[in-house]
């Protein structure tokens, strides 16, 4: 099991005044929580506001469940990047007597994980994961390539952590670009500064930072400081409870990493690079409750409006 | 043949079995850039992992860079100052 990460003094009572206000729902284990109405509003609002700055690229959207093929999370390398993140789907396997046997084992708190097998399931880790193949499968992209719209789908990373901010399983509202390098390249650019304008239009003083995935052990060392000699990944990020910023979406440039591992094409021949842009949804709405405190209806009527709370 | 010839061959056999470059290793000078020459960042790091386990050496942290398997001869002054360091 993944070690449990305390708190900063003021992580832990921000996450005890959430709880206490509804706003998040305890569910008995940390990073797992419920959503009280107000800031499923706050969430969904987000949404919106993220579709509507989509609209005039005419997206594909593409909506996935929480969960993955084992397979393609074997094909693109998570286990040897993320290895400590990632959830894998398990499930009984036996007969009659095993099952009697794991349910009192279960009964008193033993462990009974003899009696589970891997099932052809993992938990999504990256909502931009299921698209890729998915694109390739549709066969060669038009000249100009293509916008997914991902939604705001469920993702998982095992880190139990007592930072109302590093939650277990949250909504990552992903949009995905594949084309041609230049195409994507400046897509990724363009975006880059409306998602900063977009959240500092919430009133959040959000920044923009060169950043570095958390790979693991030493090779992913090599690989973070790799990653940040080419600026591959920049995140957002804004003050939510402290003591570092937070990072509240991100912009993943692959060049040809997907590209190749699906054998994505596009009409005219060339390369295909993809870039996806991933908004945390759970630490926008978390960063605004911050920012103008936690009863929404007295938020500033900009901020109201915004989010279509009025 | 000195060390540092020694020493460049064997890099070279081992970027040719672990580096997943669509070229051959023997067309490409000691200054020639490997990411340029078509070696992934993932890559990269198997050619850490199996440098490692070719020269029986740790990359100290300091070390675990892609300027220093950016290319062979970066490579190789990297392998011949740890080899000093177990030396001395």
């Amino acid at each position: 099991m993944a070690d449990f990460r305390a708190g900063t003094p003021e992580q832990s009572s921000f996450l005890a005044e959430l709880l206490a206000c509804g706003m998040l729902i305890d569910c008995g284990v940390p990073g797992v929580y419920g959503r009280g109405p107000d800031f499923e509003l706050v969430r969904l609002g987000f949404e919106r506001l993220v579709g509507d700055a989509l609209d005039e690229e005419a997206p594909q959207r593409m909506s996935f469940p929480p969960l993955l093929a084992r397979r393609e999370l074997e094909r693109i390398g998570y286990l040897r990047t993320f290895p400590h993140l990632a959830g894998t789907v398990f499930s009984f396997d036996g007969d009659e007597s095993d099952a009697l046997a794991q349910e009192e084992r279960a009964a008193s708190s033993e462990d009974w994980s003899e009696f589970q097998e891997m099932t052809d399931l993992v938990l999504t880790p990256a909502a931009c994961y299921p698209v890729y193949p998915a694109l390739a499968r549709r066969g060669r992209l038009s000249a100009g390539g293509v916008t997914v719209d991902a939604g705001g789908a469920y993702v998982f990373r095992n880190e139990p952590s007592g930072d109302p901010a590093r939650l277990q399983m949250f909504h990552q509202r992903e949009v995905v670009r594949a084309g041609e390098p230049e195409t994507v390249a400046a897509w990724r650019d363009r975006w880059r500064d409306r998602s900063v304008e977009l959240l500092r239009g919430l009133g959040l003083d959000a920044c923009m930072e060169v950043a570095n995935d958390p790979f693991f052990g030493r090779s992913g060392r090599l690989l973070a400081r790799s990653q940040r000699a080419q600026e591959l990944k920049f995140e957002v990020t804004v003050q939510i409870a402290g003591p570092e910023p937070t990072a509240v979406a991100s912009f993943n440039y692959h060049q040809e990493h997907f590209s190749s591992l699906y054998g994505l094409e596009i009409e005219g021949g060339g390369p295909v690079h993809t870039a996806c842009l991933g908004f945390g949804l759970e630490r926008i709405v978390l960063a605004l409750l911050r920012a103008h405190g936690l009863d929404v209806s007295g938020w500033p009527t900009d901020v109201r409006e915004g989010l279509a709370l009025l | 043949m000195s060390d540092r010839e020694h020493v460049n061959g064997e890099i070279r056999t081992v970027i040719a079995n672990h580096a997943r470059l669509p070229v051959d290793v023997a067309t490409l000078s000691d200054g020639a850039d490997l990411f340029e020459a078509g070696m992934t960042s993932h890559a990269s790091v198997n050619l850490m992992l199996a440098l490692e386990d070719h020269f029986d050496v740790e990359f100290p942290d300091t070390m675990l860079t892609r300027g220093v398997f950016q290319s062979i001869g970066a490579i190789e002054d990297a392998l011949l100052e740890l080899q000093g360091r177990a030396a001395a």
